[in-house]
């Protein structure tokens, strides 16, 4: 016996070092990519590059809010001006024209190779006339200063031209030099991260210098002396800052998970702890009940580990879930062996009586989980995984290596009497004849699964936001934002796919040719292209070519100024410049350096490995209709004759992702569900016993779905969660209603040391509920009744009853 | 841009109601008489002089006022523009775009329209701010020179003249520091 409990506490503890070391070297993560399937398509990869690195997962919405407006702008400005100056940000807009210099000395040094209208014919001497007559008409303009000093260099506009290439777009509105929102509630900063979005650390940077900087300009600009209310008047400045964009949703999505699966473990645990003693009355007991919970949970950290390289952080705050089961097994284990130890029960009995039946249990749950093992959506995988991995662990820990560390002289509060109690509440129900109760959960079943049915179009939610760990009222602010901006929320992107930056930029600029026409028609609103920034070489190249040679031009030009108010001679620095147009070398990215327009193109343009993308975002046509006419859209891109060229929608893309992914999973749950039946039917070698433990499983399935439909809640994939725990949890108790019972009170004790695991399940659960994260509270609201229901409802329905009224198989009525 | 913004501006602006102090009584009545003025709808004429061009671009159009901030100078040849200014906001409407300018992030242009707002509210010392002004004639047939006190809001304009009778205004000529010039002429709206 003692090599015996050497050799298997030996082993357990090597098992239980070998998983913390996995543990500790895990790779942790806690961005989308739980979400991502783990094979995706072309355009899923695309999806989810987007969703990682896109300039949409790198921008950050800064709104300003209360206070006087000019000092909003004043702390823009300061903040900004800080900004800039960190590597953090690629990018960082406030409305200034802080770059507009040296952007415009760039554009106009290269105006020939930018400009749409460079052509040959341009530089034709019909073409100059018509150009420079057109310019002669606009020095009596608004913009005739301008184009005043430009003329004899630029007689045709070129200038002009590139500026209105560039201001294709939509700006916010302007007070105070700076951006504000339309109703000038809001100043209104952009800021780029560098680093992508998935990286949620450098985002949590990047999020306190907008703070830092905040603060900072915030003490150069003290609230106004006399204005400032009482409670404000100890805030050094009144105005106020707010956040928004995929990098501020990553980081508090991230900090919120930790601090909810940190807080609720503590509170969980503290409650089971509290309850167990009361239970057990020994902190050794105690500590070796949660013994199970705590090798499961790092069993199962570390199988996810091992089988899936990073364990997402969601997996972590699920494995709240897993002490709901696995500390079940130690209270079956402690209360039903060591309590009865007098009468005769003792861990060996035990184990020759309950640990089949909790095997048994386990082994439903296992074979539900292992239903989510195949699903392409990892998050989903891995908490199959983890529980598999933790059930199995926390089993064998309770059925082999507790009885070893039990110590021979335990006593524990006799539970039988609560037991005897709550049998007395239940018989009224029992006492009822088989075919009532029967009929009754039949006309139960029947009513859920009727309402169930008529809401079938409704009740299940597929949008992936609804996995969104962010409150609704955060998503509408910061759709709210983006209006003010006007700003694509870069939701619907034009994606160019290529080897190389030459072709996405050719690809970049056909499908440009296709979308201007959309502007007209008011389809979109407008479009960002990497190429308005950068043009293709062979653009360029094309442009260059077009320019003909001095001596040419210099005729062209005579032969054009003939009866124009502007004489040829004047106008020589436009031949000088043409001329080194022509003799110079075409634009690279590098040219772009320094000036505001690095930025814009880099956000454009993806590069990954042998693949390079060109994003061009669309911009709806009216910002309080934001939905795009993506089909027209479509329609209109598809004589741009690439198969690289996609339109991705990100949220409808990202959506069906999410269908996909609530379908597959309904399926596996059902085959899950198959699986468990064959297990019973197998297991319990008769039918009719499988349908009685099932029967009430299924029935709180259906109540609960029915119930949460009825309250307006949209189902998701983390309730469907719930539901599979809840028939694992449920298989338990009713697997021991199942069992023959015996005359030494069995019964009793049964049901008291089942409702004792029942109320920790609750308990677990019941907290997830006020998680303040939607996902968890899905989970909580399902899993909590649906325990409570299953326990009483196994306790009704699962033992087996007489079919005549004397006859009793198995007689506990003695009792 | 900025600069033909800011001139633009300054044509739109001195135009309906510039007033000055040469002879104190003279330019308050000549102010009050401008001040009461709520509405106004006129024609114009535009010549520009410019040493580049070997004969002035002319523009032509229409002028809009309503008291006591909304300005618009709706240019009709050679190319239609729209310019704009209601309250602080000024906007820009040629061919299908429309660009929306904050005056506050041109700081150069703020006197002028300054100066606007005070003339239209009777603010002479508001106006006096911001030009040295020189007043000449009578009621009937009188001339304002306005001439940029600070450097910055002068920085290609040297001078504005504006001649009227009465409240009605006849010519606005801005002069730029290079020697070139614009002459508006103003007549009363013929047609629909």
């Amino acid at each position: 016996m003692t090599a015996r409990r050497a050799r298997v506490i030996a082993a357990w503890l090597t098992c239980i070092a070998l998983a913390a070391v996995i543990v500790a070297r895990g790779r942790y993560v806690s961005d989308m990519s739980a979400f991502l399937p783990a094979r995706p398509t072309p355009v899923q990869r695309l999806l989810v590059d987007q969703l990682r690195e896109g300039p949409a997962s790198r921008l950050i919405l800064i709104a300003l809010e209360r206070g006087d407006v000019k000092i909003r702008a004043r702390i823009s400005v300061a903040m900004a001006r800080r900004l800039r100056l960190d590597r953090e940000f690629t990018g960082v807009e406030n409305g200034e024209p802080v770059t507009a210099e040296r952007d415009r000395d760039f554009l106009f040094q290269h105006r020939y190779l930018l400009s749409e209208t460079v052509t040959a014919q341009r530089f034709s001497a019909a073409g100059l006339k018509a150009a420079i007559a057109e310019s002669i008409a606009g020095l009596a303009s608004s913009e005739g200063l301008m184009l005043k000093s430009l003329l004899p260099r630029d007689p045709t506009g070129e200038m002009l031209q590139i500026i209105d290439q560039m201001s294709r777009i939509a700006r916010p509105q302007m007070q105070e030099g700076v951006w504000v929102s339309a109703d000038g509630e809001r100043t209104l900063l952009v800021a780029q991260t560098g680093a992508a979005g998935s990286d949620t650390d450098a985002q949590e940077l990047a999020l306190g210098a907008i703070r830092d900087a905040f603060a900072a300009a915030c003490l150069e600009f003290p609230a106004a002396d006399t204005t400032a209310s009482e409670e404000e008047e100890a805030q050094s400045c009144q105005v106020r800052i707010n956040l928004s964009g995929p990098p501020v949703f990553a980081v508090a999505a991230r900090s919120k998970i930790q601090h909810a699966a940190v807080r609720l473990s503590i509170a969980s645990s503290a409650l089971v702890v509290a309850l167990l003693l009361a239970v057990y009355r020994s902190p050794r007991v105690l500590v070796l009940g949660l013994l199970p919970v705590a090798t499961g949970a790092l069993t199962g950290i570390a199988v996810v580990a091992l089988g899936f390289g990073a364990v997402h952080g969601l997996t972590l705050g699920f494995g709240i879930t897993l002490i709901g089961e696995s500390v079940d097994y130690s209270i079956y284990f402690f209360t039903q062996s060591a309590i009865g130890a007098s009468s005769g029960a003792s861990p060996l009995s035990w184990q020759r009586r309950q640990w089949p039946i909790v095997r048994l249990g386990m082994l439903a749950s296992v074979f539900g989980f292992a239903s989510l093992l195949p699903s392409g959506f990892p998050g989903l995988a891995q908490l199959g995984a983890y529980s598999v991995g933790g059930l199995i662990a926390a089993a064998a820990v309770t059925r082999f290596v507790l009885p070893e560390l039990l110590p021979g002289d335990i006593a524990i509060r006799d539970i039988t009497p609560w037991g005897s109690r709550l049998e007395h509440l239940l018989r009224p129900v029992r006492r009822m004849s088989g075919a009532a109760l029967w009929g009754m959960a039949l006309a139960a079943a029947g009513i859920a699964a009727l309402m169930l049915y008529q809401q079938r179009d409704t009740l299940w939610n597929r949008e992936l936001s609804s996995l969104s760990p962010i409150p609704l009222s955060d998503q509408r602010y910061d759709a709210k934002l983006r209006g003010d901006l006007g700003q694509a929320s870069a939701l619907d992107l034009v994606v160019i796919s290529g080897p190389d930056l030459e072709s996405v930029l050719r690809g970049a600029e056909r499908a440009s040719r296709k979308l201007e026409p959309l502007i007209d028609e008011k389809v979109i609103g407008g479009f960002d292209s990497p190429a308005s920034y950068l043009p293709s070489l062979a653009t360029q190249g094309a442009r260059r070519g077009s320019l003909p040679e001095h001596s040419i031009l210099r005729g062209n030009l005579a032969e054009a100024t003939a009866g124009l108010a502007i004489r040829s001679d004047q106008l020589a620095p436009f031949l000088d410049d043409v001329e080194s147009a022509r003799r110079g070398a075409l634009l690279t990215p590098q040219d772009l350096r320094g000036t505001s327009l690095a930025a814009g193109f880099g956000a454009l343009i993806l590069h990954q490995r042998d693949r390079w993308n060109a994003l061009l975002p669309l911009h709806a046509a009216d910002a309080a209709a934001p939905n795009i006419d993506l089909a027209r859209v479509k329609q209109a891109l598809a004589g741009a004759g690439s198969g690289d060229t996609q339109l991705l929608d990100l949220k409808s893309e990202s959506d069906a992702l999410y269908r996909s992914y609530l379908h597959e999973a309904i399926r596996m749950s059902l085959a899950g569900l198959a699986a468990i039946v064959a297990l019973l039917w197998v297991m319990l070698r008769s039918p009719a016993r499988a349908a009685r433990v099932l029967a009430p499983l299924v029935l709180v399935v259906l109540c609960v779905a029915a119930t949460l439909s009825l309250c307006g809640r949209q189902l998701t994939i983390l309730h469907l969660v719930g539901m599979l725990l809840i028939v694992a949890v449920g298989s338990n108790y009713a697997l021991f209603f199942d069992a023959p019972r015996h005359a030494d009170g069995n019964d009793a004790l049964t049901l008291a040391s089942l409702s004792i695991a029942n109320v920790s399940t609750v308990i677990g659960f019941g907290l997830l509920s006020f998680s303040g994260v939607p996902v968890l509270e899905d989970l909580g609201m399902t899993v909590a009744p649906g325990a409570l229901l299953a326990l009483l409802f196994a306790a009704v329905l699962t033992p087996s009853r007489p079919r005549g009224a004397s006859c009793r198989p198995q007689g506990s009525d003695s009792a | 841009m900025r600069r033909a913004i800011g001139v633009a501006l300054l044509v739109l602006l001195v135009l309906p109601g510039a007033a000055a102090r040469a002879a104190p009584d003279d330019l308050d009545e000549l102010l009050h008489l401008l001040g009461t003025r709520r509405h106004g709808h006129v024609d114009f004429v535009e010549q520009h002089f410019l040493a580049l061009l070997s004969r002035p671009a002319e523009s032509s159009g229409e002028l809009f006022y309503d008291a006591p901030d909304r300005l618009e100078k709706r240019t009709l040849e050679p190319r239609p523009e729209s310019l704009m200014l209601a309250g602080d906001v000024l906007s820009v409407r040629r061919g299908g775009h429309s660009h929306v300018l904050d005056l506050k992030a041109y700081p150069q242009i703020l006197p002028f329209v300054a100066s606007i707002r005070a003339t239209l509210a009777g603010d002479r010392e508001a106006l006096e701010r911001m030009f040295r002004v020189e007043y000449a004639g009578d009621l009937e047939r009188w001339m304002l020179l306005l001439v940029p006190r600070e450097s910055r809001g002068a920085a290609s304009v040297s001078e504005v003249r504006i001649d009227g009778s009465r409240e009605h205004l006849r010519h606005v000529e801005i002069r730029q520091t290079d020697g070139d010039r614009s002459l508006m002429t103003l007549r009363d709206h013929s047609g629909p």
